[in-house]
Formats: structure tokens, C-alpha cells, sequence
């Protein structure tokens, strides 16, 4: 071994170092900004790091490479941070698969050959599905119906059933799954961040569901009180309320371009197969239906609130580049 | 988008204190529900858009079906609650009027959710007229957390059974599901008997076609003497009766709940026989 593991400031117990997978991603340089001050950071993505902070290890490789036992032969990881779960709508469907589904398998199965006590996945709250008879508060134990309507999200209900099997199959192991609600920010890019980043959005004519939004920020310090010593368990996290979709936009300065439910899927579709639009039509039931979920056990069970109010969360869409 | 411009919101909002009476601009004040800094409650009530919207149902309650309500003080004034009443009149106006006349003509006024079926909120503009006005999809567990922060729920055991029976059946009380009293017994809360006597008048169902409702999925194509869903202007009297506490557990047999749920029945049967015997003239 070369490199020697470095010296890790503790603080009330944080584990060092952790390791966080999907760190070149926007979401994960601003958990990297965040976490690097109190804890030894290593990264892993199959990107390069780019701006991220200098004192942060990055190993460039796909978490399905044997390769990557490399970093936890190196590091002693403590703690894993998995982050590495990829959303593209774009990408195609066995690829997508085979790098989440197997990717974590073996993230995960790394874990435990190599003593980590304590794992972090980040799943969503969308697990749970935007649907019509959905209750107004989902609690963890409300079934994961979002592959229903669309498939797509099969991979990622898979994934967060799989890290619960994994919680429960391993007990020596603290592990923490966060279902975070709909993240915004100024530097992630996501459905719902590109949505909410259109002047004029398209709605669904006489639909205003009630919608949650965090900040970014707020979810890396979830993520962070997640490595907490003694917390196990699946998680909603909540940002600062629900607030009507219609308030957001206005909120936002968006003039929305109502379209009858009945035209509005067909049209999505057409524009989503020309690559006029990156928003597949499934993607209309989160502005139509209800996926409001309670958030009451994380506060709770880890004294989590959020740092962002509302409509500074709402309006933290605006801080970020053009579309 | 249900949403009201703010001119004609003015202009609603106006109507329904003139139709209201004096005193019904201090009484509304009394209302005080969460309302976070967009105007709306974690379920999305709304209780300004409510007093708005409300305009042309107090239209009907008032000058329309005339309601006369009785014993509205005996739906207790906070804490959780479950309003138990028949159901009639082949459309809804029967829970229409009876949040009218709660949040009008009760001091302190209470905001009180009815429950509405899986498929309200796939209806444009009704889902989020509904989401503003309290209204809330009938789950379990809407029903528990709502009783628990201490909220009024308004129930029609008999369901559709009572909305859609035949003009013949008027009056007859459908057996009553034993849903709400497993609720009520688990969140601990009275329920407050309420009849209707009036709506079966509204819309006098003289045929059920069953083979075209089955062609077009309605529960029942009742044909009245109006066009739906245009009702005949029955005089409606609302009465509520004493609440009633029940000791118990949800998990009960239910030969157990099933004697609880027919006192009810009985409560409700009582207050529709004192509305039909008071009553002077159905329509004039």
C-alpha cells in the first residue's frame, strides 16, 4: 500500500474516512464541500472530479469494476455515502440498469468483506409514486407503486428494496436509506429542477397538486446526520413543507401553458421521442397527482430539520445557470 | 388550475358575507387554520379561497334549498370529530349544504372534510376545487391523521347505496358500513349523528336504467324529472344530534362493532323521523 490512510479529524463520532460513490456529480461535489470539513473523503465515480476540493481522494472507475476493491483495500473505509444511482431518462434502459442494480450489489457486497459499519443510500421519495388515491402523507411503510405507471422507475424501487434487504441481512451493518422529497438547487440538474428552471412549463389544465421541495444543501446535511452513530432505518426526508404546484411557479415568475389532460400525454410523448423535450411523459402524473410524504420519523429518530424555508428553497431554482 | 383571480375572489368573497348575514364576517375570523406563507394548510386548504368559492353554494343553502339547521352547536366546537349522516338526492348537495351551514351558521364556524372517492382527483378542476375547499380522499390514513390533529370528518355510511336509491326507497336508511366506527374507535373521537330530510326530494329518481349505467361505469343512471345535475329547490332541514362516545377497540368482533354502528343508525334514524314530522311543505 502506498498511500497510508490519512488522518481523519472525528466529531461526536464520525466515521472516517467515507466513502461517497457518484461524487462527481452535482449533488455529490456539494456533499463533498460539505462533508470534507468534518470527515475524511474519498470519491469514486466513473467521471473525473472536477472542482472539487483538493484534499479529497478521487478514484476514477465504475463501481461494477473489481477494481474498485482497490479503494477500500487503501482507505480502510469506515462509512459509504452511495450517491452512484443514475436518473437519465436518455440512457438506455439495460445500461441504466446494469450500472445501478449491479453497481450497488457490489458496493454494498464490498462493504461487508471489508468491515464498513455504516452505509448510506440515497433513494426519493418518488419511489412511492405520484398516484390519485395516494394518501396526503406517505409513511415509509406505503408500498412502492412508481413502477406502475412507469417503468423506468423499476430500477430505482429495485435498488431501495435491495438496500433494505441488505439492512436487514445484515445487522452488524448501520444502514441508512433516505428517501429524500424533490431536489432543487442551484447546481443539480433533475427532472424536477429542469421543470421548474422552463419560463413556461408546460401543466396539466385544472391539476394543482400539493408538491415538496428540499434544498440540495438540506440534503447533504440529511445525508451527513444520516453517518450518525446508532441510526439504522428507511427515512422520508422532508424539506421546509408542500406547498401547491401553481405557488411554486408563480413563485418562480413562470407563465405555465395549461393543456387539457387529454392532449397533454400524447404531446409529451411525441416531443420526448423527436428529443424536443428530456421529460418523458410519465413524468406529467408528479404534476397531476399527489407523492407528499411524512418526514416526521428522520425528525425524530435524528433531530432532522430543514436550514432552508420555503420560499427560499423554492426560489433556490433561480441561482442557477439558464437551461 | 382552479384559480380565481384575485378581482373576482373580491367579488365572491363579498357575495358570501352579504348572503351570510351580519355577524358572519366575525365569526369567519374565527377561523384559524395552519395556513404556511403561500395561504394553505399541509393538505392544501385554503381557507380564503374557501370563503370565496363558497358563494354560490351559500346561494343555494340560502335562497335556493332554504336550509334550516338545527343543533349545530352540538358539533363540539374543536377536537377530532366524525359526522355521521344519511345520504340522499342522487348528486351531493346533502354534504354541500351541511359545510355550509357549519361554516356559516356555527359559532365558532368549523371547516369539516367529507370524504371523496379514489377517482375525484384524475377530474380536472374538481380535484384541486376540492384540495382547497378541505376535501380529502378517503384513505385510512388521511382519516387517522386528520382525526388525530383533532379535525371534523363528515361520513356517509350508506355511500352510494343512499345517493342513488329510487324515489320509493326515500327515507329508507341503507345499512350502514362499519368503517367508520373501526375509525372512530381507534382515534378515540364521539360521533355526531346528523340527518338530512329534503335532499331525496331534490332529484326524485323515477327509473334506474342499470344497463346504461353499466355502459358508461356510473354506480346508477337514475332519471329524474330535471336534467342532472340540476336540482329541484326542496326545502332542506339539517339537524344534528348529541354526540355519542363509544368505549372500545377497533380490533373488535364485528358482531361487536356491528351494535355499536346500529346505535348510530338508530340516533340518525331518530333525527330523520323529527325532520319529516316538522317539516310543513317539501318544495314552497
Amino acid at each position: 500500500m502506498s498511500d497510508a490512510p490519512r488522518e481523519a479529524p472525528t466529531s461526536g463520532g464520525m466515521p472516517a474516512p467515507v466513502l461517497v460513490t457518484g461524487i462527481a456529480g452535482n449533488l455529490g461535489r456539494a456533499l463533498a464541500k460539505l462533508l470534507h470539513g468534518e470527515t475524511a473523503v474519498v470519491g469514486v465515480d466513473r467521471r473525473p472530479f472536477a472542482r472539487g476540493p483538493k484534499d479529497i481522494p478521487h478514484h476514477q472507475v465504475d463501481i461494477r469494476k473489481a477494481k474498485v476493491e482497490e479503494v477500500f483495500r487503501q482507505h480502510r473505509i469506515a462509512a459509504l455515502i452511495h450517491l452512484g444511482i443514475m436518473h437519465d431518462p436518455r440512457m438506455p434502459r439495460s445500461e441504466a440498469h446494469s450500472f445501478n442494480v449491479i453497481g450497488t450489489h457490489k458496493i454494498l457486497e464490498l462493504c461487508v468483506r471489508h468491515g464498513v459499519k455504516k452505509v448510506v443510500v440515497l433513494s426519493s421519495a418518488n419511489v412511492y409514486g405520484p398516484r390519485p388515491d395516494n394518501s396526503n402523507f406517505l409513511p415509509e411503510e406505503a408500498p412502492l407503486m412508481a413502477a406502475e405507471r412507469f417503468s423506468e422507475m423499476r430500477d430505482l424501487i429495485e435498488l431501495d428494496m435491495y438496500a433494505q434487504s441488505f439492512m436487514w441481512k445484515h445487522p452488524e451493518i448501520e444502514t441508512v436509506i433516505l428517501r429524500p422529497v424533490n431536489i432543487v438547487g442551484p447546481t443539480v440538474r433533475n427532472a424536477p429542477s429542469n421543470f421548474l428552471r422552463l419560463a413556461r412549463p408546460l401543466t396539466v389544465l385544472g391539476f394543482d397538486p400539493m408538491v415538496q421541495l428540499i434544498h440540495e444543501e438540506d440534503v447533504c446535511r440529511a445525508l451527513v446526520l444520516a453517518l450518525r452513530t446508532g441510526l439504522r432505518g428507511v427515512f422520508n426526508v422532508t424539506g421546509p413543507g408542500e406547498v401547491p404546484l401553481s405557488s411554486i411557479l408563480r413563485e418562480l415568475g413562470r407563465r405555465p401553458v395549461p393543456v387539457p389532460h387529454m392532449l397533454v400525454r400524447p404531446l409529451v410523448r411525441r416531443a420526448f421521442e423527436a428529443r424536443l423535450t428530456s421529460f418523458p411523459p410519465e413524468e406529467l402524473d408528479h404534476i397531476q397527482y399527489l407523492c407528499v410524504v411524512d418526514g416526521s420519523r428522520f425528525a425524530r429518530e435524528a433531530g432532522w430539520s430543514p436550514a432552508h424555508g420555503l420560499r427560499e428553497t423554492i426560489r433556490s431554482v433561480l441561482g442557477s445557470p439558464a437551461v | 388550475m382552479a384559480g380565481l383571480t384575485d378581482a373576482l375572489r373580491e367579488r365572491l368573497r363579498a357575495w358570501t358575507l352579504e348572503l351570510g348575514g351580519p355577524g358572519t364576517r366575525t365569526r369567519l375570523e374565527k377561523l384559524t387554520p395552519p395556513r404556511n406563507e403561500y395561504g394553505v394548510d399541509p393538505y392544501g386548504l385554503d381557507v380564503e379561497y374557501v370563503v370565496a368559492a363558497i358563494a354560490p353554494l351559500l346561494w343555494l343553502y340560502k335562497r335556493y334549498f332554504r336550509v334550516q339547521l338545527h343543533g349545530a352547536d352540538r358539533v363540539p366546537n374543536d377536537g377530532g370529530v366524525l359526522i355521521v349522516s344519511n345520504h340522499s338526492g342522487q348528486l351531493p348537495f346533502d354534504a354541500a349544504m351541511i359545510e355550509v351551514g357549519l361554516l356559516i351558521e356555527k359559532d365558532p364556524p368549523r371547516v369539516v372534510r367529507a370524504l371523496v372517492e379514489r377517482w375525484v382527483p384524475t377530474l380536472p378542476f374538481v380535484s384541486t376545487f376540492m384540495a382547497r375547499c378541505g376535501q380529502i380522499v378517503g384513505t385510512p390514513e388521511n382519516c387517522r391523521r386528520l382525526l388525530a390533529a383533532g379535525e371534523s370528518l363528515l361520513v356517509f355510511p350508506e355511500g352510494v347505496r343512499g345517493l342513488n336509491k329510487p324515489f320509493r326507497e326515500r327515507y329508507r336508511l341503507q345499512t350502514f358500513g362499519l368503517g367508520f366506527m373501526r375509525l372512530a374507535l381507534e382515534a378515540g373521537v364521539p360521533v355526531v349523528p346528523c340527518a338530512v330530510v329534503g335532499a331525496e326530494e331534490q332529484a326524485p329518481a323515477l327509473l334506474d336504467l342499470k344497463p346504461l349505467a353499466r355502459l358508461f361505469g356510473f354506480p346508477a343512471f337514475p332519471i329524474t324529472p330535471t336534467i342532472l345535475p340540476l336540482p329541484l329547490p326542496a326545502r332542506y332541514h339539517i339537524r344534528f344530534g348529541e354526540p355519542m362516545r363509544f368505549a372500545g377497540s377497533a380490533d373488535d368482533e364485528d358482531a361487536e362493532l356491528e351494535r355499536k354502528v346500529r346505535e348510530v343508525e338508530g340516533a340518525v334514524r331518530a333525527l330523520i323521523e323529527r325532520g319529516l314530522s316538522e317539516r310543513r311543505s317539501i318544495y314552497l
